[in-house]
């Protein structure tokens, strides 16, 4: 099938950070006015999802469904605002639509609704599910000979989970190339660090004996992303796990390596404060 | 004796016919493929078969994964396992999104027999039957089991499909088609009602004929789907007769029971007695010892309606 996105210039990395700014705005934004979301996570992950949606993946926002698009999977399902400010942003939906995240009625969700908000390939929530999901589309995909890519954005302290590692195993038995993970390594989990809470460390040479490839970059880097996902596209007969090592709250500088603000909403000054500083950033 | 056939079998058999017909239909096993009798199907459709190993939350969710592509998998393990193991991946990535995956879970209920109450779903109708989106399918024989496998692939949305290891009484009057959401009437009568689902069915029969010879007159409905449960037929009972028994093997928590107690509290409230396993977990055992043990058999099901009718009165003097 050909596909019918109209491929625009591929966007510049200057670009690219002006687009991760205005994202963490409206991070900030839809976790203040919900008054509930988890704002940690969606910063820490902000430039992975800004290069996926706006360079790595080919998709088509008046075509959700169309069958030739890559996959995306937010296994971190919690979150969930990072991913509806870029499906938003590329036109999936209205951007006010935002305003009614985790609202009666709105098909913003507290965490990702496959059915309910176009765009989503998969509903998840509950940790360690959606890894095993992307799985079962990237496992598709093959038997029907396609070639599109599943992405998977992980959390760390999702790995935690069992339910990974039989994932881990099930897309090495069954060589599902065309699954590439991100994990986003912002060592900070609900209760604090991860070492602390459960080590998880080291985490590439785990996934590396499940046999799938696996190292690390910046995650907050687009060059570094692109080239890792370039990389994985040329291992064949290998699931990819990218460990992206980033900071939990990036970009608000009281926020950033602080594990309460994981799920905590920020107050009219702290929503004040943090816009003051992402604005502050894109002059 | 009538013959004794697996409702595993019945399932199984029911895939093979249905492969060549249904080429997005696939399976999934979690290496208890010689156990459900997936492997049959293995051996004739080695690419449409996936063993999951003993993982099942992975199959599932992988189910799940596959159903959004279009393909229609038949998710396979022990009823155990697929409903309390992984039971956040059976509402999660199954039921909350509506993925048209077919969870089959075999060696349900305490006639699993040996390996004792560690394997023995017991709340697997439960636990199932609270699940907002999802068909619960409790065949009552083999032939039962093959029509309601049929059923299952051509219905668009999650399906429970409960199997079990023994072989059971082939139980003829269950073979006249089989519709989602539909009970049968197996025998009319107007004194007392008994309700069956899964290999209850035989039990109940037999039941019904110990009553009728000494002249009560027994009505017997079938529910061969739990969930949604087919209202019409007991709210005509609950008009015409004077109580009813239900019987499943199945704890008396949740289960049919359960659905049957609280349609009739709503809607026409009437004496009740369950029959079922009593909030206990079972025990090792052969089926039939159990069956005995826990109070699963015709003759506890005479001596639950003997109850009912002592405690109701008449139709014909309401």
């Amino acid at each position: 099938m050909p596909n019918p996105f109209a491929s625009p210039a591929t966007p510049s990395v200057a670009d690219l950070a002006v687009k991760a700014r205005a994202i963490r705005r409206d991070i900030v934004t839809m976790v203040h006015r919900a008054n509930s979301g988890h704002i940690g996570g969606s910063l820490s992950a902000t430039e992975i999802m800004v290069a996926l949606f706006h360079g790595i993946m080919r998709h088509d926002p008046q075509q959700p469904r169309w069958p030739g698009r890559d996959r995306f999977v937010l296994s971190k399902g919690h979150c969930s605002p990072v991913y509806y400010a870029l499906l938003a942003d590329c036109g999936y939906f209205p951007r006010t639509d935002l305003e009614t995240f985790r609202r009666p009625g709105s098909h913003l969700q507290g965490h990702p609704s496959q059915g309910r908000t176009p765009g989503i390939d998969a509903s998840t929530g509950t940790l360690g599910l959606g890894l095993s999901t992307a799985c079962g589309l990237a496992l598709a995909a093959k038997l029907r000979g396609e070639t599109h890519t599943v992405f998977v954005l992980c959390g760390d302290g999702e790995q935690q989970e069992g339910q990974i590692w039989e994932a881990a195993m099930f897309a090495h038995k069954y060589q599902l190339d065309h699954l590439i993970a991100f994990t986003d390594r912002n060592r900070l989990q609900t209760d604090g660090d991860t070492e602390e809470v459960m080590p998880l460390d080291p985490l590439a040479e785990k996934w590396r004996a499940f046999g799938w490839s696996s190292w690390e970059i910046d995650g907050h880097d687009f060059v570094q992303i692109a080239a890792a996902v370039a990389r994985a596209r040329a291992e064949p007969g290998r699931p990819a796990m990218i460990i992206a090592n980033t900071t939990k709250g990036r970009g608000v500088s009281f926020m950033e390596n602080v594990a309460s603000w994981h799920g905590t909403p920020p107050t009219a000054d702290e929503h004040a404060r943090a816009l003051a500083e992402l604005n502050h950033a894109a002059a | 004796m009538p013959p004794l056939k697996q409702t595993r079998q019945g399932y199984v058999d029911a895939l093979l016919e249905l492969a060549p017909v249904l080429p997005q239909l696939v399976v999934l096993d979690a290496d208890v493929a010689k156990a459900t009798k997936t492997c049959d199907f293995e051996k004739k459709y080695p690419a449409r078969f996936f063993n999951c190993g003993t993982a099942e939350q992975n199959e599932l969710s992988v189910a799940a994964g596959l159903a959004l592509e279009g393909f229609i998998p038949f998710a396979t393990t022990f009823a155990m396992f697929a409903t309390t193991r992984a039971g956040d991946q059976l509402r999660n990535s199954i039921c909350y999104p509506k993925a048209n995956v077919k969870v089959v879970g075999s060696h349900a209920g305490i006639t699993t027999g040996g390996d004792g109450a560690s394997h023995q779903a017991c709340e697997d109708l439960a636990i199932t039957r609270a699940l907002p989106h999802l068909t619960v399918l409790v065949p009552g024989d083999y032939e039962e089991a093959r029509q309601a496998t049929h059923a299952a692939a051509r219905h668009v949305g999650p399906v429970y499909l409960r199997l079990g290891r023994d072989a059971y009484p082939v139980v003829p009057e269950l073979h006249d088609g089989f519709i989602i959401g539909r009970a049968k009437c197996l025998r009319d009568g107007n004194d007392v009602t008994l309700v069956s689902t899964g290999i209850m069915a035989s039990e109940v029969l037999a039941a019904a004929t110990l009553l009728a010879a000494d002249g009560v007159s027994v009505r017997v409905l079938h529910y061969p789907t739990l969930k949604p449960l087919d209202p019409e037929p007991l709210l005509r009972a609950a008009h015409e007769t004077r109580g009813f028994v239900t019987a499943e093997e199945h704890s008396i928590v949740g289960g049919l029971g359960e659905a049957v107690a609280s349609f009739l509290a709503e809607h026409h409230p009437a004496p009740l007695r369950r029959i079922g396993v009593r909030d206990v977990f079972g025990q090792s055992g052969h089926a039939a010892e159990l069956l005995d043990l826990y109070g699963l058999r015709a003759r506890d099901i005479v001596r639950a309606a003997r109850a009912v009718l002592a405690t109701s009165v008449p139709v014909a003097a309401k």
